[in-house]
């Protein structure tokens, strides 16, 4: 499978002969655990793994959940209750799920952050970050589904702002949401087929990671050096990697251990700390909350939606030129997904040759600016819409879109890169210089 | 399909073209019904018209009465608030049509958003044009309502003043059946 060249599997048992002429399952496994990575791998590369597992988790404990839950309005709010106070281990159960979401969101995040800073996009990896896109889109489809089943005010409301989005779309927006939600307004129709979908996307999600690794090991993992592994022979590729079994697996499963400790005190210690007050109030069509706030992992985004109101020029400009159709409401809504979808077109965007954010003196700045940006937009999105937020999302939001248009694009020209490693030994070297070179050669 | 040099089409392109096209049109058919399964039941249509009893309503209050999912407001304005929605000029309304289902076409004066033509009553959907929260009663810069959610305000006539909403807080169909009672849709 992958494109470095190594050691496949070779079936000696007659057993095993007789299963890989008919089905070489093990094959497959044994080249994707044994696959050459390359050995200078740091800490940020243990994301995978985390995502790898909260996958599992929110997959193994919505299994459990869905065999006490009601997908009614009248029943879905007790029957949450029901699983906190009755189910046997329902209430660690629930909270695992609930917490799981968000730890699943934090490791993304961390992970396109990596991938953005080490240049992981850039070719050949285009197809590994575009699908890892479409997980992302996916998680949060899911999340917002999942958010929906509870039937609590935040539940209720936050279905019916979000759904509200097709709404805007200029001339079908009403017959879609209609169609989406199932009558005029969020109710049990919605309640139901949200349920239904909250359980099938998750297994989208597992066969798009299975895409995903199947791409990444394609063209091998990218470095915090981002130059390629040699793959001139065998003996080249060992200089520049180890096996992924054991070395990284056993370093993953640490990272993994350290990760879980904290999640775990989280979920058992404060487990509603990420949560909202208002879910714990039964949902109401009549009267809507005061501050409605999506969960945090969604919050730079609602910020970037609320950035552009009917007062911002470049709104205005637009809905000048199409004469009205794309009004402020609509604009937000595809400013939102738009921050999103740009993320997608990075591999064509970053002009740069140079692949690691390491040997980029000038992009540095710019890529922890725009980590700033995430947080600041994220903390706009948590405010009300008045005093200074609005103004501060208008600017994170402008330098979100100025980071991915405008500033990728012209750093690849203007910048000079500073000099990179010929090789991931050389790179690895520099940071654990070889004990004794005799030592090493009388091996 | 075919080589250049044959464009007259063979039996073998003409037998593409309509499997194809049956295949279309099988595939079609299948994926209406799954998709049209989505569009509003018929118990959810059946649900057309409600009547309300508005009696007890005083003046300067309001009642709101959930019809077809969402929030209705019933509102019999005092004499300062329809003065107050009656002194606003069109030019300082972003959306100067009246949204009044009963009055199609009609411009967002004060007296196109009202049912009686005194404006003592004034009966809207209470979901607001941005975003379809619920505007709070009695708030905002304006006097009428103010939505938490985008921070939508709306005057006394409903009609969107400042904030995100694009459009005036909408008139459902309404009729007067008797004195005390009004029927929605």
């Amino acid at each position: 499978m992958a494109g470095i060249p190594h050691d496949h599997y070779e079936p000696k048992t007659g057993v095993e002969k007789w299963l890989h002429e008919r089905l070489p399952v093990v094959s497959i496994l044994y080249d994707t655990l044994m696959i050459p990575t390359p050995k200078n791998l740091n800490w940020m590369w243990i994301w995978g793994i985390v995502l790898a597992f909260c996958l599992v988790l929110q997959i193994i404990t919505g299994i459990v959940l869905a065999m006490h839950y009601t997908p009614h309005v009248d029943m879905a709010f007790d029957s949450v209750e029901h699983i906190m106070r009755d189910v046997n281990g329902g209430w660690a159960l629930r909270y695992l799920h609930a917490n799981g979401a968000s730890l699943f969101f934090f490791a993304v995040y961390l992970h396109i952050f990596r991938g953005l800073y080490y240049g992981s996009y850039k070719a050949p990896r285009e197809i590994t970050w575009i699908v890892g896109m479409l997980i992302y889109l996916a998680m949060m489809a899911t999340g917002f589904l999942g958010y929906v089943l509870p039937w609590g005010q935040m539940s209720f409301w936050g279905a019916t702002v979000i759904t509200g989005f097709f709404g805007a779309i200029p001339g079908v927006g009403e017959v879609v949401q209609t169609w989406l939600l199932g009558g005029p307004a969020v109710d049990n129709a919605t309640l139901n087929r949200f349920f239904s979908l909250h359980y099938l996307l998750p297994f989208v999600l597992a066969a798009l990671v299975i895409i995903h690794i199947w791409a990444f090991h394609t063209t091998g993992n990218n470095n915090p050096s981002g130059v390629e592994v040699r793959r001139g022979s065998k003996d080249e590729v060992k200089k520049d990697t180890l096996p992924f079994w054991p070395y990284f697996v056993v370093k993953d499963l640490f990272a993994l251990g350290v990760v879980l400790t904290i999640f775990f005190a989280i979920t058992y210690f404060m487990p509603n700390y990420l949560g909202h007050p208002d879910n714990y109030v039964e949902a109401n069509p009549l009267v809507t909350p005061a501050h409605i706030v999506p969960e945090w992992y969604y919050l730079p985004f609602y910020a970037i939606l609320r950035a552009f109101t009917a007062d911002v020029w470049a709104v205005m400009l637009v809905e000048f030129v199409t004469g009205g159709i794309v009004d402020a409401k609509f604009f937000g809504v595809v400013a939102m997904f738009g921050a999103i979808v740009v993320m997608v077109f990075i591999p064509w965007l970053d002009t740069s040759r140079v692949r690691s954010g390491k040997y980029r003196p000038s992009f540095k700045w710019w890529f922890w600016l725009l980590a700033l940006d995430f947080v600041v937009l994220t903390w706009c999105g948590s405010q009300p819409a008045e005093g200074m937020v609005p103004v501060i999302s208008l600017i994170g939001a402008s330098y979100w879109f100025g980071y991915f248009l405008i500033i990728l694009p012209l750093l690849g020209v203007l910048e000079k890169p500073l000099p990179v490693p010929a090789t991931i030994e050389e790179d690895f070297d520099a940071h654990y210089p070889p004990k004794d070179a005799s030592a090493s050669a009388a091996e | 399909m075919s080589h250049a040099e044959d464009n007259a089409g063979t039996r073998r392109d003409f037998l593409y073209v309509a499997t194809a096209a049956t295949g279309a049109v099988a595939g079609g058919a299948a994926v209406w019904p799954l998709v049209n399964q989505m569009n509003p039941s018929a118990d959810v249509r059946a649900l057309a018209s409600v009547e309300v009893d508005i009696s007890d309503v005083a003046v300067g209050t309001q009642i709101t009465v959930k019809w077809r999912g969402k929030p209705v407001f019933i509102r019999r304005r005092s004499a300062d608030e329809i003065e107050a929605a009656r002194a606003v000029s069109l030019d300082d309304l972003p959306d100067t049509a009246s949204e009044n289902q009963n009055k199609p076409g009609t411009d967002a004066s004060d007296v196109n958003r009202s049912v009686d033509d005194a404006g003592e009553w004034l009966v809207m959907i209470g979901v607001c044009t941005h975003l379809g929260c619920v505007p709070l009663g009695d708030a905002g810069d304006f006097g009428g309502w103010f939505c938490p959610c985008h921070g939508s305000h709306y005057d006394t006539a409903g009609r969107i003043r400042k904030g995100p909403a694009p459009r005036n807080l909408d008139i459902p169909l309404t009729t007067f059946i008797d004195a005390n009672t009004i029927k929605l849709g």
